[in-house]
């Protein structure tokens, strides 16, 4: 049996509980946070009454209870951060990682700002403490794109890699060029169905396209970047107009993010795409062509969030660590 | 550049040769069986670029091998890329936008369609660039660019290069 601590009770986190809950998967929750609470128990957390406590508005554990407790104090094998995502400092994510591999813990996260922000720092801890720091979840949910990468094109030289890494995007540029409707349309759109924030501007701009970028070239591509080194063009501008001379080619647009490491190209923008290509996928999938010299062109397509497909990942990620590290008891 | 010959024995051989020699980039040999001809006499024409200047000599060199051209036909530009341009494009004067790109010298704009919303909404264009060669097509692009960068354009450009 492996015993988790689970940072962060939202959408990923109770996708999580509900996959521990209903499949056989051999773990098992011994500290749980939120932001306003936190409960510990070795023996394992009662998940169920945990997940319908938050169901009923309340808070997941015990206020007073932080996650630093949980992350300091729990009995567990494997830190699962999957707080929200802080681009600017990447906080409090950051110190409850280092503090968790600090303890010998492995660190399962689904949080873009450490990974993107902290990668060299937290891998060398990691292996000074003698465990391992995964995060598949952090760049396009379900699709085991880092995984890939890592184990099944090791040995392989990447070229280039280009995708569609957003779906809110990806899903107001369908719309647009379905029926030709204007930008604020397609968004209010997505707002409605909840595929969009709020406020939009960090999918809308391409700054969690970039980040994706960016965690690709530090942990994947031997490359030293940060945000700031991705040029970056959202899809606010577009017009119903540009799809139409798009689609007079047979092309269309799509919001896509693009390495290119030997040039040390870092890029977002919308480009137009022929409508046959693969990455011209629909609504809110993400899809990713790798340019690998061993193995030719890979296009890899999935969802790229979502409560279940992000858990996939961070469960993906657990049984990885499970498999090689962690003895039964 | 094209060059049309016939297709007699030795002969392909013979042509290519010389192209290497002068600097020229072969992009495609064609064989083409005309209906009205023989089995045996091809039709063969041999897509290439060349550096400015050289087809006098490359010709001479094909007499000296007995390779008879029947037809050149030459295109000066044989790259194409296709970009999207939004914003506000006739009052930033679209007309300069075209002659930057037109004053290389080695790209052109060939084609450019513009559709117009309402006043004072920004308006979209496709704008197709031709240009002599690869390296010149990634000029015209950084030249648009750059004027897309003054004048708060935005270019879609396409996934691939020309």
């Amino acid at each position: 049996m492996m015993r988790i601590a689970l940072l962060g009770f939202g959408s990923v986190g109770q996708g999580i509980a509900r996959a521990i809950l209903a499949k056989d998967l051999n773990i098992t929750v011994t500290g749980l946070a939120d932001s306003r609470s936190g409960i510990t128990d070795p023996a394992g957390i009662d998940l169920a009454a945990a997940l319908d406590r938050k169901g009923n508005g309340g808070p997941c554990g015990t206020p007073g209870v932080s996650p630093a407790d949980v992350v300091a104090k729990a009995e567990y094998d494997v830190l699962v951060e999957v707080t929200p995502t802080n681009v600017e400092t990447a906080e409090p994510a950051l110190g409850h990682i280092r503090g968790a591999l600090g303890r010998h813990k492995h660190v399962v996260t689904s949080n873009k700002g450490p990974i993107a922000l902290a990668y060299p720092e937290l891998r060398a801890l990691a292996e000074a403490n003698g465990v391992l720091l995964k995060y598949e979840a952090t760049v396009c949910g379900a699709i085991p794109l880092i995984h890939a990468m890592q184990e099944g094109l090791a040995g392989n030289t990447i070229s280039r890699l280009y995708g569609v890494f957003n779906g809110t995007c990806n899903y107001i540029l369908t719309r647009m060029a379905e029926d030709s409707l204007t930008y604020e349309q397609a968004l209010a759109e997505a707002r409605e169905l909840g595929y969009a924030e709020a406020d939009p501007t960090y999918d809308v701009e391409g700054i969690d396209a970039a980040i994706k970028l960016v965690i690709l070239a530090n942990t994947l591509l031997d490359m030293q970047t940060t945000l700031d080194d991705v040029e970056r063009t959202g899809i606010t501008l577009l017009t119903p107009d540009a799809l139409r001379l798009a689609e007079d080619l047979d092309c269309t647009i799509r919001l896509i993010g693009e390495i290119v490491p030997e040039a040390g190209v870092l890029r977002v923008s919308p480009r137009i795409v022929p409508k046959a290509h693969p990455l011209v996928v629909e609504g809110t999938l993400n899809a990713v062509t790798v340019e690998a010299d061993l193995a030719g062109e890979l296009t890899f397509i999935g969802k790229g969030a979502g409560s279940t497909e992000t858990a996939s990942a961070v469960i993906g990620d657990l049984l990885y660590i499970h498999d090689r590290y962690v003895q039964g008891s | 550049m094209k060059l049309e010959m016939k297709d007699q024995p030795g002969q392909l051989v013979a042509a290519l040769k010389p192209i290497s020699a002068v600097g020229g980039n072969i992009i495609a040999v064609i064989h083409q069986r005309e209906t009205s001809t023989a089995a045996e006499a091809l039709d063969v024409q041999i897509v290439l670029e060349l550096p400015e200047g050289r087809l006098e000599t490359l010709l001479e060199l094909l007499r000296e091998q007995g390779v008879s051209v029947v037809r050149i036909g030459e295109e000066r530009l044989l790259y194409k890329c296709t970009l999207i341009m939004i914003g506000h494009l006739m009052h930033t004067d679209l007309s300069d936008t075209v002659d930057r790109i037109d004053r290389t010298g080695s790209a052109e704009v060939t084609e450019l369609s513009l559709a117009m919303p309402a006043i004072n909404a920004p308006s979209s264009a496709r704008i197709t660039i031709r240009s002599t060669t690869r390296t010149e097509m990634k000029k015209a692009i950084r030249i648009l660019r750059g004027v897309a960068e003054q004048k708060k354009l935005l270019i879609i450009e396409p996934l691939e290069d020309a």
